[in-house]
């Protein structure tokens, strides 16, 4: 198992150089220049190439990167361009933000979901299926921060309950997670209910009932663990999405995270902060995917198995 | 197991009873409503997009400005009100039907011809070759599409064209998973065999004999690949990185109305409303095609 | 008298109301079983046998399952109109039932242990670890290491995995086993193994049993008594000696003409003509005249029960008739 982790984490390193080397690579392309931008109205072309040097954006972009690259691997991140603070320092000041978004997010999806996809397939065509279907198919089709729009005009216009924006207290996280969650509720919800109507049909749940089990604890304990591995699947990319991809949530509600951090760097072509955050999301991502992968082999003796070869 | 080897049974019956199958797939789609209203739907979208250009003038009914007549409550003269500019909201949701559904019908054209070939040279020749693909997909799926989007608009200006390009880029490592995952099974199907020792080439083999019995999963993606980009596309717009304004595209529309909806709501209801009906078409429409496709699945 | 049966069924109906139509699954069944007998259900694939079996613990599913009966007891409780609670009580504690294929029976997501354990907690007023403990000994008892009570079931062979499935079945002592093809998806040296283990624990714990199967071999090995389902009926029951001597039903006659003889190679086997019927389209009175040799206009429009010897009955018009007899000779 430790082996098998480790191997993992090794082999995220080339992942995060490709990551770092496109998105170096497509802030390189973009017009614009955040040298010229940062200078004084009335510099002289002489001063401009100062600038540049001093902000190390001198050189070919292969320079660049390579220089960019070797800060890299010894752990540095470099200094945000238009911040003039170190990117790590930058990023981490939005973690909180972004976690405490995307796991109350997740939690408000999965109060939703599971219970809602379990009793959808052990209620299989009967009208709490089709609803479940329908309201989790209207969930995936709306666009979230349209959503979130009108969660703000309901209540924080009309009723007065919560803030429209901002960070703070308690209070400011519950619309944009209640918005977040209910997007990701709609596609938990389906792969719930379709793992669940896989397993529904196994013979060992006739062998439990057969033994005397009840009803609820043959859909509880017998049915739902063997239904988890393509739930967690999900979970897995969906918080994983959660941690950067929000963008136009965040927006939406001025949530001061990642996402809306990565936008702003990309738009004032601040590329170490740009690639920072995407590599740093990148491994985010990665690791979540890494922690999926470990929980299935306590869920599922049989993954357990082939990680131990 | 047993169910994986009778789907490959039924697809291989495919290449011999085509029509019946269409037929067949037909037959099953029809029986499902909820489909058949997605199926409904969207063609009176694609007809809505098609011909609402010959119906009204860009310059006159969509563009142009009369503040007299701004922020217009819904009425019978103005079904979805006028916004800040006095523009009528309905004829503009109407105009925009054709740059989202074209933004999505291109961009999965183009995450079709990248991903699909890829999927195929990957699934088909295994190996080297197939490793070097996935890690390719890894490292462009590690990027949330939205965050890789809006790197690709800066990276290459503000149109309609890059847009398509930069969506397109974006999901195409979904339709490369998608086909080589259909592929792997008919790979050693023994009608390949034959074919080979029949000297088909690989190109041949592939595109002839491999791609027509992987393709159920690949139309389903393509349904729901159209749906995710629309969705996509209006979050880019909003985020003021999409269509250029004035252009009527959805998201940007919402993204203007935004700023007047504390008093002036239905400037963000209706073009939601739009995108909310294109992708639940669409979606529905998958839906309904992969249940037809595998009644086996269906339970 | 009645208090010696452990089984009382009167007249079991099971239907299936799908989309493509009616499935008659079991039509009109009547089966009793003394206390500590053992009796084989004998029939071809889709004649009702494990539907039979499921309507015995109420586990036919519904929908699309529907199960109607005159009486249907078991040790002399009402099962049909038992409420749910009381019926979780006696499964696998009164009647328990071992399932056709081992592969598919057991959790794969639990170790055996736990799922041996689970049957025994449930129903004896017992610790989860003293549950635990006992679970190993019942392993041991069907032949596996106690120790190996903590592994998963892909970690077992398939004869291993049956012996599984008995440890849960017998795990509680129940008065009445049904044992549905437990050796069908098994290999032929381990089917023999599996008979061996059925038998010496049923005589261990008096229990009585049903066992389902289409191989008149196992009947003979380890049945008292026999009844031949044909299109969801008993259409010929009796003690091995009745229904293997003096067979009296033209269908009972038709399976053992199938049996290879092995003692004389050079004989024909005599295949009965046909298909079993389609069961949301049953042939009107006897379901199997459309296949019977024997069948006359009679046969079409009814069946009747005719009553050989106390313990022998046939469901066959023609034996109304004095001097009707089938090909297959009596052997005394």
């Amino acid at each position: 198992m430790a082996r098998y982790i480790i191997r993992r984490l090794l082999l995220m390193i080339p992942v995060l150089i490709c990551v770092s080397f496109v998105v170096f690579f497509l802030m390189d392309l973009a017009p614009g220049d955040i040298v010229s931008q940062m200078a004084p109205a009335d510099a002289t072309p002489e001063q401009i190439e100062m600038l540049r040097e001093e902000m190390g954006l001198n050189g070919s972009v292969l320079q660049r990167y390579g220089r960019y690259l070797w800060n890299l691997l010894h752990g540095d991140m470099g200094t945000s361009l238009s911040l003039k603070r170190p990117v790590m320092e930058v990023f981490i000041e939005r973690l909180p933000a972004t976690l405490k978004l995307a796991f109350a997010s997740i939690v408000i999806a999965l109060l939703i979901s599971i219970p809602l996809g379990i009793a959808a397939a052990t209620h299989h065509r009967t009208w709490l299926d089709g609803s479940s279907v329908v309201l989790s198919m209207i969930s995936v089709s709306m666009p979230a921060f349209w959503l979130g729009l009108l969660l703000i005009f309901a209540f924080s216009y009309k009723i007065k309950l919560f803030p429209s924006g901002g960070s703070g207290s308690f209070k400011y996280l519950i619309l944009p997670a209640l918005t977040l969650g209910t997007e990701q509720a709609g596609n938990l919800t389906r792969i719930t209910r379709s793992s669940m109507l896989d397993v529904i049909r196994q013979d060992y749940l006739r062998t439990a009932r057969a033994k005397g089990v009840s009803e609820k604890q043959v859909i509880r304990k017998h049915a739902l663990k063997n239904a988890l591995i393509p739930i967690i699947t999900v979970l897995g990319s969906t918080l994983g999405n959660a941690f950067g991809g929000a963008v136009a949530i965040e927006t939406v509600f001025a949530w001061p995270g990642i996402g809306r951090l990565t936008v702003a760097a990309i738009n004032s072509r601040d590329m170490t902060l740009a690639t920072g955050c995407i590599i740093m999301f990148t491994l985010m991502l990665n690791l979540t995917l890494l922690i999926v992968d470990i929980a299935y082999a306590y869920v599922d003796p049989r993954v357990k198995a082939r990680y131990s070869k | 197991m047993a169910r994986k080897k009778k789907k490959a049974e039924v697809s291989g019956q495919k290449q011999y009873k085509k029509r019946s199958i269409a037929a067949e797939v037909w037959r099953n789609y029809k029986k499902n409503p909820s489909a058949m209203i997605a199926l409904v739907l969207v063609v009176i979208i694609v007809f809505v997009a098609i011909f609402a250009q010959f119906f009204y003038d860009f310059k006159k009914d969509i563009v142009k400005q009369h503040i007299k007549e701004k922020f217009q409550k819904p009425s019978a003269e103005h079904w979805f009100g006028t916004d800040n500019y006095g523009r009528d909201v309905f004829t503009r949701v109407i105009y925009g039907t054709k740059y989202s559904l074209s933004v999505g019908v291109v961009a999965v054209a183009i995450s079709c011809i990248v991903g699909v070939t890829l999927g195929l040279i990957a699934g088909y020749y295994g190996g080297f070759i197939e490793d070097l693909i996935l890690r390719f997909c890894e490292v462009f799926t590690g990027i949330p599409s939205i965050l890789m989007g809006v790197a690709l608009m800066t990276a290459f200006g503000q149109s309609i064209g890059v847009l398509m390009l930069a969506i397109g880029l974006v999901y195409a490592p979904m339709y490369c998973r998608t086909t080589r995952a259909a592929v792997l099974p008919v790979r050693d199907q023994e009608y390949i065999e034959a074919a080979r020792v029949a000297g088909v080439g690989d190109l041949g083999i592939m595109f002839n004999h491999v791609l027509p019995n992987a393709l159920s999963p690949i139309i389903v993606q393509v349904t729901m690949g159209v749906a995710s980009a629309i969705l996509c596309a209006s979050g880019l717009s909003f985020l003021g990185l999409g269509v250029p304004i004035p252009m009527p595209e959805w998201g940007a529309m919402l993204s203007e109305g935004r700023e007047f909806m504390r008093d002036y709501m239905y400037l963000t209801i209706f073009p939601g409303l739009a995108i909310m009906i294109t992708v639940l078409s669409f979606n529905l429409m998958g839906d309904g095609l992969r249940d037809a496709l595998d009644p086996k699945l269906k339970q | 008298m009645e208090n010696n049966r452990i089984l009382d069924i009167e007249n079991l109906v099971v239907r299936f109301e799908t989309d493509d139509g009616i499935v008659r699954a079991v039509n009109g069944l009547s089966l009793q079983l003394e206390k500590g007998h053992s009796i084989g259900l004998v029939g071809e694939t889709g004649a009702g046998k494990t539907t039979t079996a499921l309507s015995i613990l109420r586990l036919v599913p519904d929908p699309p399952g529907v199960v109607e009966c005159e009486k249907l007891s078991l040790d002399g409780r009402d099962i049909i109109s038992m409420p749910i609670k009381e019926l979780e009580q006696i499964r696998g504690k009164d009647v328990s039932m071992i399932f056709q294929d081992p592969m598919t029976a057991l959790n794969p997501v639990f170790t055996v242990g736990e799922q041996i354990a689970e049957s025994i907690f449930l129903h004896e007023d017992v610790s989860r670890a003293e549950a635990t403990r006992r679970a190993i000994d019942m392993l041991e008892l069907v032949g596996i290491p106690g120790e190996r009570a903590n592994e998963y079931p892909h970690q077992f062979s398939g004869g291993m995995k049956q012996r599984v499935v008995i440890a849960i079945a017998l795990a509680c002592h129940p008065k009445l086993l049904i044992a549905d093809e437990p050796t069908t998806a098994l290999d032929v040296t381990i089917q023999a193994q599996m008979l061996d283990l059925i038998r010496s624990l049923r005589e261990k714990y008096s229990t009585s049993l049903i066992m389902i199967t289409h191989d008149l071999g196992i009947v003979a090995e380890i049945c008292d008594e026999v009844a031949v389902m044909y299109a969801g009926s008993i259409i010929e029951k009796g003690t091995l000696e009745d229904v293997f001597n003096r067979t009296k039903h033209p269908y009972t006659e038709g399976l053992f003409n199938s049996i290879p003889n092995l003692n004389d190679r050079k004989a024909m086997l005599t295949p009965i003509q046909g298909f079993t019927p389609d069961p949301t389209d049953l042939p009107s009175g006897c379901a199997f005249w459309p296949r019977c040799p024997y069948a006359c206009e009679v046969c079409k429009k009814e069946q009747k029960d005719i009553r050989i010897s106390d313990t022998h009955y046939v469901r066959c018009s023609r034996y109304e008739e004095k001097d009707f007899r089938i090909n297959r000779k009596e052997i005394s």
